[in-house]
């Protein structure tokens, strides 16, 4: 009997979650510890697909199809490529650490503790079931229902103007995805005049259609994608989102949900939507540039800690996008690599964020100074996360977005020249904080703010583990992601420009 | 000169039958069984009327597709597809009537009256509720099978009159519920009347007033064409007033509002079923080759039907209103389906109506919880922190608004891709994107609703949630228990639906 490994990844945090619901109500500590056994054997199943997963092989790994609503020619199916495994390899690590790391988040929400976190495993198997489906209304199922545990996990757990923060968030993505609602019913009427309905993405790519209707249908799928990811100027419930959620639901929000928005740009406006594709390229292209410049120039001027960390990544979804429609092999592996390290870095940033915030008391990053001193590891923690957010060498993010600004200076200079200024904001966006945070004198108040303790260390190290390892040894999952970013770019008919040597 | 007496088809016609038989029994029952014990009988009578006849629908399923009582009725699959679901209503719904607290126990008496106060003290429950349930339920079964117009009409007066009569039947606020039911009586007896004078239309057009006998002479396209579009657009009125689309809505969020919370349920969700039932009948089979003559005026009803709801429930405070709002918006969502005039939008109509009236069903019981000293609260300020004191009640809410909202895993969501995808196949491009805006829009409220009970911190005067009698506990849980089904599992239903929804002529 084969395993159907997709799927029982996919199944154990939603079985963990049920377990979860019937444990009695005043069992705090149990909750925490169940959640977080789930998720690590979550994990481990996931890695355990990841040695199986053949990397040279470019069709999708682990298929299961299973007819769901035959009369709409709807299947259960999932399969993965490289740029799926990768994905939902992030995810899975993340959900322990952010269980582990925000061991006590959960305290100040609404509603009980155990409730949290069977909000935090439907979402974990959402997040699986999203990266890995290959039916375009499965996908759209998940895309639309995992708004709805975030929905709670920001307004009934998060601080400050939360509630408003989550309807805000809810609202933009209900928007795009009606949207993109729209272009699926279009999509699907098409497949029917075409041979049967059906929702299987590879047979959608075959679809005929005129150049106008695919470049309607191509916006409701981009739009949808532009406000999750989010891309300027759909980004303004980010900042308030993050500023809302706990920590730990920052970095799903961000390391994982966001990236749903970069992920579905490849797999489905590229692969739907080849030709409106490129005739969209150089508008979002635009847009990502101004992301990266907008969102750099915008973190810079933060006072607040947990709004800097959102602007810069919407200067950092920027970066991705350019490098998916630059589409050049090399590009493409870039944005895909950069998705998995910037939930990585953007991880320990909210992560090393938080406990600064919930040690002192407040989020504002003037009230936080001279930190070295006074919490050694932290600070040291938190000028890494730093520095791996604004991609020095050595670190993982700088191979990304290096082969992002390769990739796309060979068929966008103009593009990738003006991009690398966003390197030099990105400096000075991650030093001011660093500088006002860590150095100089200490703050008055903040002279007996405890370091990290064990727990804390043990759910840091892993993150800054990969941080450094990636970036010194990136090859393990640039083998994985290279072919199928290739495969990608040969089916939707780009070959990368031969360079030329001028003056010969 | 012959005279034939006419010929029957018993079988085919016992559901409608049936209840009419149980209503009856009921009446003696009023007349002839103690007082005490009536409740317990009337409620017995009443299910087993409706269970039956559930039984007899799916026993004639195999002998569909077939007219009776003298090609007055068509039986076809459709037809018995419509006649199920308002079984199925029906049945959900009569627990939630039977849960007597929601019925002034002397409709007769002057509201604030000695004679008033006695009855209420005298514990005097009101059971002429069930065999007015049944005969509007029998009105129901038949609207949707009619085949010729003075059939049509008889069927709409018998399924209309009752639910005047039980709007104006609520305990609390007894003024608004009579008001109410005046409203509504004068408006659908406006609009009977334009369903008349636009059947007389038809019959001058057709000479005939059986569908048949229209549909040939719309076929033949001899007659006067003036006179054709009369006919629809009269006819068309007193239609979309029953299923209150705008501009024929205007009684809807008072009846709504003042009407007893189970009747409105139980109306929003069965009345829909019928009329569209009804209108479906009418312009797929008679009407579908004057397409060019109703098709562009339909379109533009349900354009300005699903904006009109949509905007005006956000503005809306009373949450019996915001829902009358919302079943607007539903029915713009519907007549998209009566628009699409294809298999799959008639499938798709079909499925819409039935999930839309199990969570209608069930979102008016919860309603019927939420209350305070003085008996139900509508307001929504006051339902603020509802998911804090009861968090059951309120998941259950919030989980019926997704529905309504059309978030994937509800059945609302099948529905809305099914019939939106079915009027895009008909080229209805326009209709379906205004359909989409408009949820975006919908989604809106109903979050706003969801926001009040989980995060908003409760007034001071908060309101309590009953505990539900075992009643109504049973229709919302039945009605949640459908709504999750039909969402994660819609194949079984959508498969049963297939084979059976094609119109006989």
């Amino acid at each position: 009997m084969t395993i159907n490994w997709i799927s029982l990844t996919a199944l154990l945090p939603l079985i963990g979650a049920v377990l979860l619901a019937t444990l009695p109500k005043g069992a705090e500590l149990r909750a925490k510890q169940f959640a977080f056994g789930t998720t690590l054997i979550t994990a481990a199943s996931a890695i355990a697909m990841a040695v199986q997963f053949q990397r040279d092989n470019t069709n999708l790994q682990f298929v299961e199809v299973r007819s769901w609503i035959p009369s709409f020619g709807i299947n259960y199916a999932v399969g993965i490529d490289g740029i799926a495994l990768v994905l939902i390899l992030m995810s899975v690590i993340l959900a322990p650490i952010v269980i582990l790391a925000g061991w006590n988040e959960a305290q100040g929400g609404r509603w009980s503790v155990k409730t949290f976190y069977i909000l935090i495993l439907v979402l974990e198997t959402m997040m699986i079931g999203v990266f890995s489906a290959t039916d375009v209304f499965l996908f759209y199922v998940i895309f639309e229902a995992m708004l709805v545990p975030v929905y709670f996990l920001i307004g009934g757990y998060g601080t400050g103007e939360r509630s408003a923060a989550a309807v805000k968030f809810l609202l933009y993505s209900l928007f795009g995805g009606l949207l993109m609602l729209a272009s699926i019913i279009a999509i699907y009427v098409m497949s029917g005049d075409q041979g049967g309905h059906t929702f299987d993405i590879a047979k959608l790519a075959n679809l005929e259609m005129s150049s106008t209707t695919q470049n309607f249908l191509f916006l409701g799928f981009f739009i949808a994608f532009a406000i999750k990811a989010p891309l300027w100027p759909f980004h303004t419930w980010l900042p308030d989102a993050a500023q809302s959620a706990t920590p730990g639901t920052s970095v799903l929000l961000l390391g994982v949900l966001d990236k749903v928005g970069t992920f579905g740009m490849i797999r489905y406006c590229l692969t739907l939507f080849p030709e409106a594709s490129k005739t969209f390229t150089p508008a979002i292209i635009v847009l990502a540039i101004i992301s990266i410049i907008y969102g750099a120039i915008l973190a810079i001027g933060q006072k607040d800690l947990k709004r800097l960390i959102a602007f810069t990544s919407i200067s950092h979804f920027g970066f991705i996008t350019m490098g998916i429609f630059a589409m050049t092999s090399q590009s493409q592996s870039g944005a895909t690599l950069y998705m998995f390290n910037h939930g990585f870095s953007t991880a320990a940033l909210f992560i090393v964020g938080g406990w600064m915030i919930a040690r002192r008391g407040s989020s504002t990053i003037s009230d936080f100074g001279g930190l070295q001193r006074v919490t050694p590891v932290m600070a040291w923690c938190f000028f890494l996360a730093g520095m791996s957010s604004l991609a020095l060498p050595g670190l993982s993010s700088f191979v990304s977005e290096f082969l992002v600004l390769v990739g796309t200076y060979t068929r966008y200079p103009v593009a990738a020249i003006i991009a690398t200024v966003g390197i030099i904001l990105a400096a000075l966006y991650i030093l001011i904080p660093v500088q006002r945070a860590l150095h100089g004198p200490t703050t008055p108040g903040n002279e007996n703010l405890p370091d990290l303790n064990l727990r804390e260390k043990i759910a840091i190290a892993p993150v800054l583990a990969a941080i450094i390892a990636l970036g010194f040894y990136p090859s393990p999952l640039l083998n994985v992601i290279n072919p199928a970013a290739a495969h990608v770019n040969s089916q939707i008919g780009f070959t990368d420009p031969v360079p030329t040597v001028e003056g010969k | 000169m012959d005279f034939n007496s006419p010929t029957l088809e018993y079988s085919l016609l016992a559901p409608i039958l049936i209840i009419l038989a149980g209503a009856l029994i009921g009446v003696l029952i009023e007349a002839f069984v103690g007082k005490t014990r009536r409740p317990v009988v009337q409620l017995s009578v009443a299910l087993a009327a409706l269970v039956l006849a559930l039984i007899q629908v799916i026993r004639i399923r195999e002998l569909s597709s077939t007219t009776a009582a003298m090609g007055s009725v068509v039986i076809d699959g459709p037809g018995l597809l419509f006649q199920g679901a308002i079984l199925i209503i029906a049945i959900i719904s009569i627990f939630l009537i039977a849960d007597q607290d929601n019925f002034t126990s002397s409709p007769a008496a002057l509201p604030g009256s000695d004679e008033e106060r006695q009855a209420t003290q005298s514990g005097t429950v009101l059971t002429e509720i069930y065999p007015l349930t049944l005969f509007a339920v029998a009105g129901m079964l038949l609207f949707p099978v009619a085949s010729d117009l003075i059939t049509l009409f008889v069927a709409l007066e018998v399924l209309s009159l009752p639910l005047y009569l039980m709007a104006g039947l609520s305990r609390h606020r007894r003024l608004a519920s009579q008001e109410a039911a005046l409203k509504y009586f004068l408006l659908g007896a406006f609009s009977s009347a334009f369903f008349l004078f636009g059947s007389a239309y038809l019959y001058g057009y057709a000479g005939t007033v059986s569908f048949a006998g229209i549909h040939a002479a719309v076929v033949g396209g001899t007659g006067n064409d003036v006179i054709l579009l009369l006919g629809i657009a009269f006819v068309s009125i007193g239609l979309l007033f029953k299923v209150s689309a705008v501009p024929f809505h205007a009684w809807s969020p008072d009846v709504y509002q003042g009407a007893p919370t189970p009747i409105t349920g139980f109306m929003a969700a069965a009345t829909k079923i019928a009329a569209f039932g009804a209108m479906l009948r009418l312009f797929y089979t008679v009407l579908a080759e004057a397409q060019w003559q109703w098709r562009p005026f339909f379109m533009v009803i349900a354009i300005i039907t699903m904006i009109f709801g949509s905007l005006v429930a956000i503005s809306q405070r009373d949450v019996k209103r915001m829902l009358a709002y919302s079943s607007i918006a539903h029915a713009g969502f519907l007549l998209t389906g009566v628009i699409a005039l294809n298999k799959a939008g008639l499938e798709a109509s079909i499925y819409y109506l039935f999930a839309y009236g199990v969570a209608t069903v069930g979102a008016f019981g919860i309603v019927t919880l939420v209350r305070d000293s003085s008996g139900e609260v509508s307001d929504l300020n006051r339902w603020a922190g509802l998911g804090k004191r009861s968090p059951w009640v309120a998941s259950a809410f919030a989980f019926f608004l997704l529905a309504f909202a059309g978030i994937p895993l509800t059945s609302g969501f099948i529905g809305k891709f099914a019939i939106f995808s079915a009027a895009y196949e008909s080229g209805a491009t326009a209709v379906v994107i205004v359909g989409v805006l408009s949820s975006a829009i919908a989604a809106f409220f109903y979050i706003r609703v969801i926001v009040l009970m989980f995060f908003t911190d409760a007034t001071e005067d908060g309101t309590s949630v009953v505990i539900p009698s075992i009643l109504t506990r049973l229709t919302i849980a039945i009605s949640l228990v459908i709504t999750v089904a039909l969402g994660v599992f819609p194949a079984p239903l959508l498969d049963f639906i297939k084979p059976l929804a094609i119109f006989i002529r």
